[in-house]
Parts: structure tokens; C-alpha cells; sequence
């Protein structure tokens, strides 16, 4: 809960007080907007927009904030995190705790995320209660509280999370070292989570300074999907966040990666049992592409590598050579800033991660030698045209895609343009995209090395008959 | 913004959930196919598509002296089918956009497929489940390669201080009954398995007397009954197996530390808890939500992590199977602050054990999960976990329909009395992984 997240099945797909309170703000309804999708912005810069969906007589709420862990600087990283876990610690009219409370009071359902490029705060909850969730979310936009004796009792709850997440689970470990070695200077090097010393220093004053600069109306999106009008929300939006002033938000230095001259490796050793190789080649996103062909390209080459059990990854290193226990591709086509293509694969018994991941740069050769069959080609078009279809099952997922993109700066638009992007997709366009990006100075490697001898578990037992102390 | 208008904004809330619950609740039909299958379903005309579900009482439960056995047939089903190979059955169902669905956990192993409902689309996805399902070749190769990669899940199990903790707990809580039994196998029954033993055990459980069907989507009753017949018309009645037995009460406590080189301890706290047919289900169930089933409006969240910050996750929940499932309170904590953590859960559950909730903690919980009924079902998904798990545990077709009347009855008589008698707080299993340990 307060999760932090990386949501990676997404990236594989996919005012001060009163200033503006009765000051009617115009909707820009686009007449041609697909799948029902509305959209606004209030005076302040606050968009808001709104997908009807009847289907249920529920409501997901999402705010969503421009300030993630690709915004941070060294030092202070994790700061997102920590405050998307005190956004829930008061502000004067809903003290710490109450914001919860009443949701769940009102048989709702609420929490947040943080991940590189975006924090945000959700509800689902009865469609008659939507106002509520809006009255609370306007409120600790601007009123947070951010109080120290909080905030010390919180950070101490991160720093658990971190353990639970990341030091005490051996990939994950794996693949925070894996990011910190592919970039030098992109801000995807740095964990969403924050590095633990950076948690232990981290001191009120940090959040503070951090949510005047970005939690503004300006630097944030209203995202409402379910059984609603898009009319009602617009007039509910603008009662409760209309009236917030919008502030000067920092803007963002690029810090575009430089150029690798060379591919890298790190060893992380670690108490575990079982081999893991992570492999990343850099790759540009949507956001960043000179090409927005070659962003599709990757995302259908993903599946032709990873998509369900017929994939080639499937078909040849896991059925075939056997030689892959697990293996799965990843890319995040809609990041703010250049990302990696990633793979990572965890051995059969008996094969060594030389000869794995020897096995996974053959399938890419593969690829480069040779353009897919058509065949193959089809099969992952069916897939997303069906995944297409799937998806709208989930307002929840609705509403994220629209979330996401628009938080990076796409538009919610772009949704719409992916099917028709990934059917348009060549064959020919599949094999240069992997001449031109899967190149060996261009890749990182990350393994697993572990450690099983200080794994040598050992049990006490201790039965305790009748009450009272068993707890020793 | 004023505090008391939400709260008086409560008192609309009962109102307002009792109109739309019934509005809520889903038209389910029911019927039974000749073989005596009971099926489930939903008709759902919005989306285009239709998941179908068939669930076997074949899971861990039903390993017998193997562990994993289940799990490794319910996992080669679909490895080679009615004389395709394991890429043909897999290009069957991706090449028309559909998704095999398979898993095998204590009591429930199932099959499934989500498609699009096109005419062609939908036929080539349902003959392809009705191959995996009545036809599977159980090949020798693939046999030998799925039992490997549960060697290395084994493997990875040990290498993760939460998975550990739950082994030693479910072993420690459940003795000599097959829910003791990690549903993953072991070291030594993965050792023994054989082809055969998958075999029989296919032959033994997967048949239509002892499957449930639940469906949702974009198709009528007719197409429903023919997706059900089509998968159906082959594959033998069979005998439905003997019951489980019942869990036994444990008898004192028992404490099991689990040195580990992890910089958090892994705390378990339980004991057997209740049936999903308990005649306290819904008293259990209300009784365990203000306490550490309702997040951070729990006092398990409250005391451990809001007030102290000693864990990032900590709750308690019932977990309800064919026989009882356990009661389980768990949290991790860095391992110097393992004595206070555990010694913080037993205290706030002796408290409530005693004195039960207050009358406005049980209030707000009621409203909870009765205003958040609706959220549960708003997908087919969640539709489809619903209908299986009600014709699986052969619950009533209108369970969805008196659900909030069934919460509503609870009050906190029922709650101190079903905690009375069903919470031994003298008889609980501790676990702890971690070098607090």
C-alpha cells in the first residue's frame, strides 16, 4: 500500500485561495474524441479529463503529478516517494490518517504510486461520491501539512519498504545496480525508492521545498473514468481545484544520456540460490524518438521476443535449447526520457549465464539477419488488437494510460494511435530497428551472482505448551 | 471543507449503497450439463470478448504423498494437445488474439481462456481449450523440462525470506493434513515424480463430475451452453474425490525461529481459521476487517505503522478454503525491532479478542465493505473470480445477492462471540525468518 511502483505491465504494453472560484472556465470539448474521452484545462493549468464508462456504477479518480524519481537530484533521491507516503499525513481541515478514513468510511478504495516520471493518488469508489474524492485530492494539493514528527515516523516506514522491496530481494537488487551501470547521466540511474543513505538524511525541509516546487494545479491532471457525465466533472473540477493558484514550476534540465562507447558489466553478489542476467540495450521512447516508427518497431519486436507462450523467447530458449528457466523482454515506449530495452532471464539448472545470455544475443542476431515470417508478424498484431479490446475491461487501466501519457507529455491522443501504429509495423522495419539500436557497445549487463553459502538456514523450534509464552 | 459534513455525508451512504447494490448485482444463470458440471454465468453484452473458466478440485490439496504434482500436471496441459506441439497449441490460441489461462493453488486448479467473441476468433479459442483440456499429450520432453523449472522455483523459494516463512507456517499450522504441503512440491518429491504419477493424476481429477464452469462476456445463454458443451462432450464424468479432511484445532502453541540473512524479520502469526462455507463466515469476516483487513483503517496499521513506523505492510485476514483456511497476521520489520513488532500483534490481538471492536470502528467497517461491494464486480474479471469461486465452493446463486444483507446482520455481539470462539489466542503458530529470529 502506498505503493511504489514500477508498473512494469504498462511499460510492456503498453493559487493561492479564491481567484478563479465563479469564473466560468470554457471546456474544449473535441467533438471527434474517440472512446468518449472529454478533456479541459481549467484557468489555472489544471487539465482534466474524462472517460464515461457505464458499465458499473463506480468511479476511478486519479491526480496525477508532473514529479517522479527522474526529477530528482542526488541526495535527495526518493524524495517523490517519501511525500506520496506524507500526502496522506494531514492538512488542516482532514488531520493525519482521516484522508483514509473517509474513503473507507464512504466504501471506497484509495492509494497512490510514485514511479520515474509521475506520483500519483487514486480512488475508486460509488459513482455518488465522486465530489468527495475531489474536495479531499484539492485539498492536500496545496494544503498539506507536512509536519516533522510525521514525517520521522514515515521515513522510518520507506526505509522498511526498502528493505522489503529492494535489499532483501536479490533481483531487485539485481536490477537497481543494472540501471545505476547502464546510465551515466539519464536520471534513470537512480531507484524510484531513493538509495538508503539518501533516506537516512532526508529531512522535512526537503519535502517541504519539494512539494512547493511541483505540487501545483499547473503540474497536475484530473483523471476521471466510470459511470459519470463529463459535464459534472468539469463543474466539480472547477469548484474544488479552480480556485487554487497555479505556481511557477522548475522546468526540468534534459540530461540526455551520453553516448556509451562500449558495453558494461557489473556482478552484484548477493544471499540467493538462483542465477539472474539482466541485459539492456538504449533505446529512445516515444517522447524522445526522432522516429516514432522505430518506437513501434521495438514495441512489436518486444512481442514477437516475449509475447505469450508462442513468442520466440518461449519457442526456442525456454522450449527449444532449454536453456532459460524464465526469460521476458520489457520496454517502456512511453517514458519521458531515452530508456533501455530490456531483458532479463534466469538460467535452467546446468546452464551457465555465459551461455544464457550467449542464447539470448543469438535471438537477436536472429532477428537482425532476418526479417520476421508474416506469420509471426500477424500473430503479435492479433494479440495487441485483441489486448485492445481486454484492457477496456479495467477502468483502472483506462484511466493510467490516459494518466501516463499525459503526465510525459504525449497527450491522451496518443492512446488512440497505437493499434493502428503497431498493425503499420514491416517486417523490414522489425530487422532495422534491431541492427540499428541491439548493438553490442550500446548494451549493459547485469548478473546476479549468489551467494548460497550464507544461505544455510537453520531452524530452532521451539513448541510451547499452554498459554501465554510462546512468543520467545 | 469541514470534517462533520463527511460524516454527516455517512448517513446518506446506506441509503444511497441500498438502492444501488441491487442495481449492482449481476444477472447470474445457472444450470448443470448432464455429466453434472454446474456452470455459472454472466451475460455481458459491452465488450466484445468472453472469458471462460473451468475449475477442477485438482490442486495442492489433492497431492497426495507429491507435493507439486498438481501444479506440474495442470501446468503441462497446454504443452502439447491432441497431437500438437506445445508452440502449435500456444499458436492456436495468440494467433487470434486469445489468452490461455492456467493455474493450480491449494484447493482450486483451473484452466481458461479470455477471446474476442468474432465468430471465427471465438471457435478457434474455445477448440483449443477443449484440446487442452480432454486431450493432453503429457509429452516426455516437456514433462522433464516443466519439473526442472519447479526445481528452480524451488530453488528461488529458498533464497526469499517471505516464501520460507509461509512454508514453515502452513507446515507448522496444518500437520499432517495436505494443506501442510507446499503447493511447489519439495526437494524429494520433485526428486520421485514420474510421468505416470501426472498421468493418473490427470486421469483421476480432471473430469467433468468434479469441475465447475464459470462464464462472462459478450454471448447468450445458446453460445454459452455450446462453449460449454463443446469442451465438454469428451471428456469423461468420472468421480467427483472423497472429501478433504477436516483441520485440526492445534493443541498449544508452537514458536518456529529461521535464521536468515535478511535485513528485515519476516514475522507469521496464526492458526487454522474458517471454511468458505463457515457458518461464521460472515461474522469472522466482519470481526478481522477493523482489526487488519481494512488497511489504514486498521488498528494493525495504525499501532504498527502509523504510530511506531515499525513495518511498511502488517495485516491479519482469514483465508477461506474447502476446509478451514488459515488466520494469518503478518508484517516484516528490520530484525532489531522483532520482539516489540511481535509482541505489539499479540497484544492488540489479545485486546480485541477480549473486547471485540468498538461500536464505531465495526460501523465504519460495515460501511465499507458494503459500499465497496460494487467495486468488486465491476469487470469481467472480477466477475468471473466471483462466479467460479461461487460454484466451486457450492455457494448459493443468490450469495451475491444477500451478500450485503449478510454483512449488515453482523453486530458486535456476533463479533465477540465469533471471536470468543473461534480466535485461540493461546494456540497460535509464530514464524520468524530473519537473524531477529
Amino acid at each position: 500500500m502506498r505503493i511504489y511502483m514500477i508498473l512494469v505491465a504498462l511499460a510492456t504494453l503498453v493559487i493561492g485561495l479564491i481567484l478563479f472560484v465563479f469564473v466560468a472556465d470554457k471546456p474544449s470539448y473535441d467533438e471527434n474524441a474517440e472512446a468518449g474521452v472529454r478533456s479541459m484545462q481549467l484557468k489555472n493549468g489544471m487539465k482534466v479529463i474524462v472517460q464515461e464508462n457505464r458499465r458499473a456504477p463506480v468511479v476511478v479518480t486519479q491526480v496525477w503529478y508532473k514529479v517522479g524519481g527522474s526529477y530528482e537530484r542526488d541526495g535527495i533521491t526518493g524524495v517523490s516517494h517519501v511525500l506520496e507516503h506524507m500526502m496522506f499525513k494531514g492538512t488542516e481541515e482532514v488531520p493525519a490518517g482521516k484522508f483514509s478514513e473517509i474513503i473507507a468510511a464512504h466504501g471506497g478504495k484509495e492509494n497512490a504510486f510514485t514511479s520515474k516520471d509521475y506520483t500519483a493518488y487514486f480512488q475508486r469508489i460509488s459513482n455518488d461520491h465522486l465530489e468527495l474524492c475531489l474536495e479531499l485530492e484539492a485539498d492536500r494539493m496545496k494544503n498539506l501539512l507536512l509536519e516533522e514528527d510525521e514525517f520521522l515516523k514515515e521515513i522510518e516506514v520507506v526505509k522498511e519498504e526498502r528493505r522489503l522491496r529492494t535489499d532483501d530481494k536479490p533481483t531487485a537488487l539485481t536490477y537497481e545496480r543494472f540501471n545505476a551501470t547502464a546510465f551515466v547521466n539519464n536520471p534513470y540511474r537512480k531507484p524510484i525508492i531513493g538509495w538508503m543513505e539518501d533516506l537516512d538524511t532526508m529531512e522535512i525541509d526537503d519535502l517541504r521545498e519539494w512539494y512547493q516546487a511541483w505540487y501545483a494545479p499547473n503540474n497536475a491532471t484530473l483523471v476521471v473514468v466510470g459511470d459519470v457525465r463529463a459535464a459534472e466533472v468539469f463543474s466539480l473540477a472547477k469548484k474544488h481545484f479552480g480556485p487554487l493558484r497555479p505556481a511557477d514550476v522548475p522546468t526540468l534540465k534534459p540530461r540526455r544520456e551520453v553516448e556509451q562507447h562500449g558495453i558494461k558489466r557489473v556482478a552484484v553478489k548477493a544471499p540467493a540460490r538462483v542465477p539472474y542476467l539482466v541485459m539492456g540495450y538504449k533505446v529512445p521512447v516515444l517522447k524522445t524518438a526522432e522516429q516514432k516508427d522505430d518506437v513501434y518497431a521495438l514495441e512489436l519486436l518486444s512481442g514477437l521476443l516475449d509475447g505469450g507462450n508462442s513468442s520466440r523467447f518461449s519457442k526456442n530458449l525456454i522450449r527449444g535449447s532449454q536453456i532459460a528457466t524464465s526469460v521476458g523482454s520489457s520496454y517502456s515506449l512511453y517514458s519521458l526520457h531515452d530508456s533501455l530495452f530490456t531483458i532479463s532471464a534466469i538460467p535452467s539448472n546446468g546452464a551457465s549465464i555465459d551461455q544464457l545470455e550467449t542464447a539470448i544475443i543469438g535471438q537477436i542476431k536472429a532477428l537482425q539477419q532476418e526479417p520476421p515470417s508474416q506469420q509471426e508478424l500477424d500473430r503479435v498484431k492479433a494479440q495487441v488488437v485483441a489486448a485492445s479490446v481486454f484492457e477496456q475491461d479495467s477502468s483502472f487501466y483506462q484511466a493510467m494510460k490516459i494518466g501516463i501519457m499525459e503526465t510525459v507529455g504525449l497527450g491522451w491522443e496518443t492512446k488512440d494511435e497505437y493499434v493502428e501504429r503497431i498493425n503499420a509495423v514491416t517486417a523490414e522495419e522489425v530487422q532495422q530497428v534491431a541492427r540499428k539500436y541491439f548493438v553490442e557497445d550500446q548494451l549493459t549487463v547485469a548478473e546476479l551472482v549468489p551467494q548460497s553459502n550464507e544461505l544455510q538456514a537453520s531452524i530452532e523450534n521451539d513448541v510451547t505448551s499452554g498459554a501465554g509464552d510462546a512468543n520467545e | 471543507m469541514q470534517m462533520n459534513n463527511f460524516f454527516a455525508g455517512l448517513c446518506f451512504v446506506f441509503g444511497a449503497i441500498a438502492v444501488s447494490s441491487t442495481q449492482a448485482s449481476p444477472d447470474i444463470q445457472s444450470w448443470e450439463t448432464r455429466q453434472g458440471t454446474r456452470v455459472f454465468f454472466i451475460e455481458n453484452q459491452l465488450l466484445p470478448m468472453v472469458d471462460v473458466r473451468i475449475v477442477f478440485d485438482a490442486a495442492g490439496s489433492r497431492d497426495g504423498g507429491l507435493p507439486g504434482l498438481a501444479m506440474l500436471t495442470n501446468g503441462l496441459l497446454a504443452e502439447g494437445a491432441a497431437g500438437k506441439s506445445a508452440q502449435q497449441v500456444a499458436e492456436s490460441f495468440e494467433s487470434v488474439g486469445a489468452g490461455f489461462d492456467n493455474d493450480s493453488l491449494r484447493d482450486m486448479a483451473y484452466v481458461g481462456v479470455r477471446t474476442l467473441t468474432r465468430e471465427q476468433y471465438m471457435s478457434t479459442a474455445i477448440s483449443s481449450l477443449a484440446d487442452v483440456l480432454v486431450q493432453p499429450d503429457f509429452p516426455d520432453d516437456a514433462f522433464e523440462r516443466e519439473l526442472a523449472r519447479m526445481k528452480v522455483a524451488l530453488e528461488a523459494r529458498k533464497q526469499s525470506p517471505s516464501s520460507i516463512a509461509e512454508e514453515a507456517f502452513f507446515k507448522a499450522v496444518y500437520g499432517d493434513h495436505p494443506y501442510a504441503q507446499p503447493a511447489g512440491g519439495t526437494e524429494q518429491s520433485l526428486g520421485q515424480m514420474t510421468l505416470q504419477d501426472v498421468k493418473d493424476f490427470y486421469q483421476q481429477y480432471y473430469v467433468a463430475s468434479n469441475a465447475i464452469v464459470a462464464i462472462v462476456g459478450a454471448v447468450d445463454r445458446a453460445q454459452a451452453e455450446t462453449i460449454v458443451n463443446t469442451i465438454f462432450k469428451d471428456l469423461p464424468a468420472g468421480e467427483k474425490p472423497a472429501a478433504l479432511p477436516a483441520v485440526a484445532e492445534l493443541g498449544e502453541a508452537e514458536t518456529i525461529k529461521i535464521d536468515f540473512p535478511s535485513k528485515q524479520s519476516h514475522i507469521y502469526v496464526g492458526q487454522p481459521g474458517m471454511r468458505r462455507n463457515d457458518e461464521d463466515f460472515f461474522k469472522l469476516y466482519v470481526a478481522n476487517h477493523p482489526f487488519g483487513g481494512s488497511g489504514f483503517s486498521s488498528r494493525l496499521v495504525e499501532t504498527i505503522r502509523e504510530e511506531r513506523g515499525l513495518a511498511y505492510s502488517v495485516s491479519s485476514y482469514f483465508s477461506p478454503m474447502r476446509e478451514k483456511g488459515p488466520f494469518l497476521m503478518s508484517l516484516q520489520t528490520r530484525a532489531d525491532q522483532t520482539d516489540e513488532a511481535l509482541s505489539l500483534l499479540q497484544s492488540e490481538l489479545s485486546t480485541y479478542v477480549e473486547k471485540g471492536p468498538e461500536r464505531d470502528e465495526l460501523d465504519k467497517s460495515i460501511s465499507n465493505i458494503t459500499g465497496s461491494f460494487p467495486l468488486g464486480l465491476d469487470s469481467n474479471s472480477k466477475l468471473l473470480g466471483s462466479l467460479a469461486m461461487m460454484a466451486f465452493y457450492d455457494l448459493p446463486q443468490d450469495y451475491l445477492d444477500t451478500y450485503i444483507e449478510n454483512i449488515r446482520k453482523v453486530d458486535r455481539n456476533d463479533v465477540r462471540d465469533a471471536l470468543n470462539r473461534r480466535i485461540g489466542v493461546d494456540n497460535m503458530v509464530t514464524v520468524i525468518v530473519g537473524n531477529g529470529g
